[in-house]
């Protein structure tokens, strides 16, 4: 199925092209569709997409047309490789390659269902057939993530099939740049970077700026831990993005696109790549798109592995060909950014909003979310959760809607004890505020932040002053040095954290701790160092009672930071095996064979060698 | 260093129309090119460009994805996102550091294997993760991480999804940690009183979860008794 060599001169052109691309896709009987999304490549996702496309390939009856989709995440990666099938939306789980015969013959031919690789959980009586009968897909509601798992990631006439740059063709045949800004404005799209700016506002500000040539920019630099939300959203619908910033070209008057994506997603890199050629191919980037006069194009440029180059100056920078560090904002980037003109950066989820905002209307977007954050937000839910996976919910769902609706609750039956949104910018969120609407500024009161949209949930075996050291210890590593706060800030604030990991905090390192935190956030140059204390701080402020532990009675209520617990061996379950005796590294066990062992808690480092060995579960920490 | 095989700097100046705002992008080619950044090719870019010296030694070492240094013949991605922390990066971190000789960011002293533990690789639901020359290596623990790595030294290598299956993994370390906590808690009352027996059937119960467990905790029942 290649794709017609022509290159579009108007919107009429497109859509001809349109009825010609669904014209064909309506000979397709069946479809298969792969997940190759960034949780089920890593299990043979593409061995598994390999096997069907050659079955689709060779298959010789004359009247079944099978397609064999590569396509974007689909959400539920904890069950990943996920494999679908059309007509009927059968939903298959955990598929391994040898598996695909089974598939093809039973359901894909046969029109049968594979009922041993079905979905089923501990509160269904009988197994989901489709996506739908999921408890994890309730509630869903896919926006800028609507074709992502749908279409082929790799082809650009599944996305103009399914109606893909039907927006750009309304904007540049019938509507004035400064309308675009208004349904933009109007629709209450919010920043999905971390900010949380009015889009609409940047975009008249960008707009408005003095100057001839501007920039239009996408931040595909996600570099929070456990996100993984752009990812999936490049890889899956790489031609969102581009419609988007095309649609911002046009509105800000710039005929030059930047998509900065991190080098760390390869498959990302080759998706808009290849998408970017293919629009150019078909003339929707370049000289004069769809014959009105609009030029636009957009080059590529990979990131270095620096986290800060999230940041917008430093973004900036780095495309510039410089160290990535930050500079002031009393000139904001959409007045001077790249090179020194005016630049309209936004995140790559906010591009991906725009198509459907413009093709839907402002009302509709509007009426999603709440009262102050409208539409839907995608997460990565993650962490200690039953399913780990892809979310795109409205805003102004309930934590706890996602965290144990969605998500599915915590495994084991372990307690929840908090969950971090916004990445190392952002903060722990206790419990008690599980029924908390998720929004910009909710979570901002709660002492966290929306961020990018990384959810990261922590049962009651996570300490939290080693969660907080481990993000501080990530911004010490990321931060830039240029400004004094935060390269010795953060440096300074590791150091009391570690001490008090360690059983060797002091009364009063709390205290110092918020007055770094305090200082910090009044005085660091850029979002990175002005945030850097948060995972401190609302750590403090939700459970300063298990600080207090470390320093006060030197013990770790969540017995993670090593020294300030005991493992002990439990006579009652422990089958005189010697396994931990023979693994000890420093002889520390003893006991008969068959007879209940003792660690020698003198010899003891607490290395926990014996709690991984035991076979039996004897050893426990206490 | 440059062997007769690699693209000139030339080559790759060109390919972006020599544009000093691209020096990133191509000292990209450049190390994908060599492995790393050799000496006396950034000085050709430097003067290729018109771009000083300093700034391009600046852009090389402030970006964690730029080596100076030689490429083992493995590369270990070692994932230490929140995720694979939270699941034990640290602790495979460190087994590879004592086991190899590595320290982050460097080469092992015989070159197989050169370490670049990195911020996410966005497969969470794998944690902790691991990707050593492109592959993923999910659901791992110290053991299985240094195992993994042996193997590879030795020239083998394992199909990534194969390796380890991670919901067994998974569900191994959930029933070893959901009763080393009730043995705890049993553990607390036995001090006091020696109340013998009693958690074992609350071990039991606490199984309903999955067939699986329940046949361990069988198992474990029936060594307790034999024990006694």
């Amino acid at each position: 199925m290649s794709t017609v060599h022509t290159t579009l001169e108007s919107a009429n052109d497109l859509q001809h092209y349109r009825t010609a691309v669904q014209q064909r896709a309506s000979r397709v009987d069946r479809i298969v569709r792969v997940c190759c999304g960034p949780g089920c490549i890593p299990k043979g996702a593409r061995e598994v997409h390999r096997r069907f496309a050659e079955a689709a390939e060779a298959l010789d009856e004359e009247n079944v047309v099978v397609e064999a989709r590569l396509t974007g995440c689909q959400g539920l990666c904890e069950c990943g490789p996920i494999v679908t099938v059309d007509p009927g939306g059968i939903f298959y789980q955990n598929v391994k390659e040898e598996d695909v015969p089974e598939i093809w013959r039973e359901s894909v031919v046969g029109n049968r269902v594979v009922e041993r690789l079905l979905y089923q959980d501990e509160g269904m009586d009988k197994p989901a057939r489709t996506a739908e009968e999921i408890p994890f897909y309730r509630g869903h509601r896919r926006i800028a993530l609507a074709l992502c798992g749908v279409i082929d990631a790799r082809s650009m006439d599944d996305y103009i099939a399914a109606g893909g740059y039907e927006a750009v063709a309304k904007v540049l045949a019938s509507m004035a740049p400064e309308e675009i800004i208004e349904v933009i404005t109007a629709s209450g799209l919010r920043g999905r970077g971390g900010g949380g700016f009015l889009t609409g506002r940047k975009w008249q500000s960008a707009r408005n700026a003095p100057g001839e040539s501007r920039y239009v920019i996408a931040n595909g630099d996600e570099g929070d831990p456990g996100a993984f939300m752009d990812r999936a959203l490049m890889e899956g619908v790489p031609h969102a993005v581009i419609e988007g910033m095309i649609i911002g070209g046009y509105a800000i008057g710039s005929s030059d696109g930047y998509i900065y994506v991190r080098d760390e997603y390869p498959i990302a890199v080759e998706r808009l790549r290849n998408a970017v050629g293919q629009a150019r191919e078909l003339g929707l980037l370049g000289e004069n798109i769809l014959g009105s006069g609009f030029d636009f194009d957009i080059r590529l440029n990979r990131g270095g592995g620096a986290f800060v180059c999230g940041e917008s100056t430093a973004l900036m920078a780095s495309l510039e060909g410089r160290v990535g560090e930050p500079r002031a904002k009393y000139i904001h980037t959409v007045e001077s950014g790249l090179h020194e003109k005016p630049s309209l950066l936004n995140n790559v989820e906010t591009w991906a909003n725009v198509p459907h905002i413009i093709s839907k209307g402002a009302d509709w977007y509007a009426s999603l979310g709440t009262e102050r954050s409208k539409g839907t937000k995608v997460f990565s839910l993650v962490g200690k959760v039953k399913n780990t996976g892809l979310v795109e919910v409205p805003m102004g769902m309930t934590l706890r809607e996602i965290i144990f609706g969605i998500g599915g609750g915590i495994p084991g039956d372990r307690a929840f004890k908090a969950v971090q949104t916004g990445g190392p910018s952002g903060g722990c969120i206790p419990a008690e505020f599980l029924d908390e609407p998720v929004d910009f500024d909710r979570l901002t009161e709660l002492g966290s932040m929306m961020g990018s949209g990384g959810m990261i949930v922590m049962d009651e075996d996570t300490c939290m002053v080693n969660v907080a050291k481990y993000f501080l210890n990530f911004l010490k590593e990321e931060s830039c040095g240029k400004c004094t706060p935060c390269r010795e800030g953060i440096a300074q604030a590791l150091h009391i954290l570690t001490n008090i990991s360690k059983g060797e905090g002091q009364e009063g390192d709390i205290e110092k701790l918020e007055a770094l935190g305090t200082l910090l956030e009044d005085t660091a140059l850029c979002a990175l160092g002005k945030t850097a204390a948060y995972p401190v701080l609302s750590t403090v402020r939700y459970f300063r009672d298990e600080y207090e532990a470390h320093i006060r009675e030197k013990r770790c209520p969540a017995k993670e930071c090593p020294g300030l617990f005991r493992y002990e061996i439990d006579p009652e379950t422990c089958t005189g095996c010697r396994l931990c005796a023979k693994k000890c590294p420093v002889d520390a066990i003893t006991g008969e064979r068959k007879e209940p062992h003792v660690i020698d808690q003198e010899k003891c480092t607490n290395c926990g060698t014996c709690f991984d060995a035991c076979p039996f579960s004897a050893v426990i920490k206490v | 260093m440059a062997d007769t095989q690699t693209e000139p700097v030339a080559a790759i100046i060109d390919r972006y129309n020599g544009d000093p705002g691209m020096l990133i992008p191509m000292m990209q080619d450049l190390q994908a090119e060599h492995g790393y950044l050799p000496q006396g090719e950034l000085k050709e870019l430097s003067s290729g460009l018109a771009v000083p010296l300093a700034q391009v030694y600046s852009v090389a070492t402030f970006y964690s994805s730029f080596r100076l240094m030689p490429k083992g013949d493995h590369t270990i991605q070692l994932c230490m996102g929140t995720v694979c922390f939270l699941k034990g990066a640290g602790k495979i971190a460190e087994a590879i550091r004592e086991q190899f000789d590595l320290v982050p960011g460097g080469t092992s002293p015989d070159r197989k294997f050169t370490f670049a533990p990195v911020n996410c690789v966005g497969a969470c639901a794998l944690a902790p993760v691991m990707v050593v020359d492109g592959e993923y290596y999910g659901g791992l623990t110290t053991d299985s991480a240094v195992g993994l790595l042996e193997k590879i030294a030795a020239g083998d290598k394992p199909a990534g999804e194969a390796v380890v299956d991670k919901s067994k993994a998974a569900a191994e370390k959930e029933k070893k940690r959901g009763v080393a906590k009730k043995k705890k808690a049993a553990a607390g009352e036995k001090k006091g009183g020696g109340l013998k027996k009693k958690k074992k059937p609350a071990a039991g119960k606490k199984k309903s979860g999955g067939a699986k467990k329940k046949k361990d905790a069988g198992k474990k029942k029936s060594g307790g008794s034999k024990k006694k």
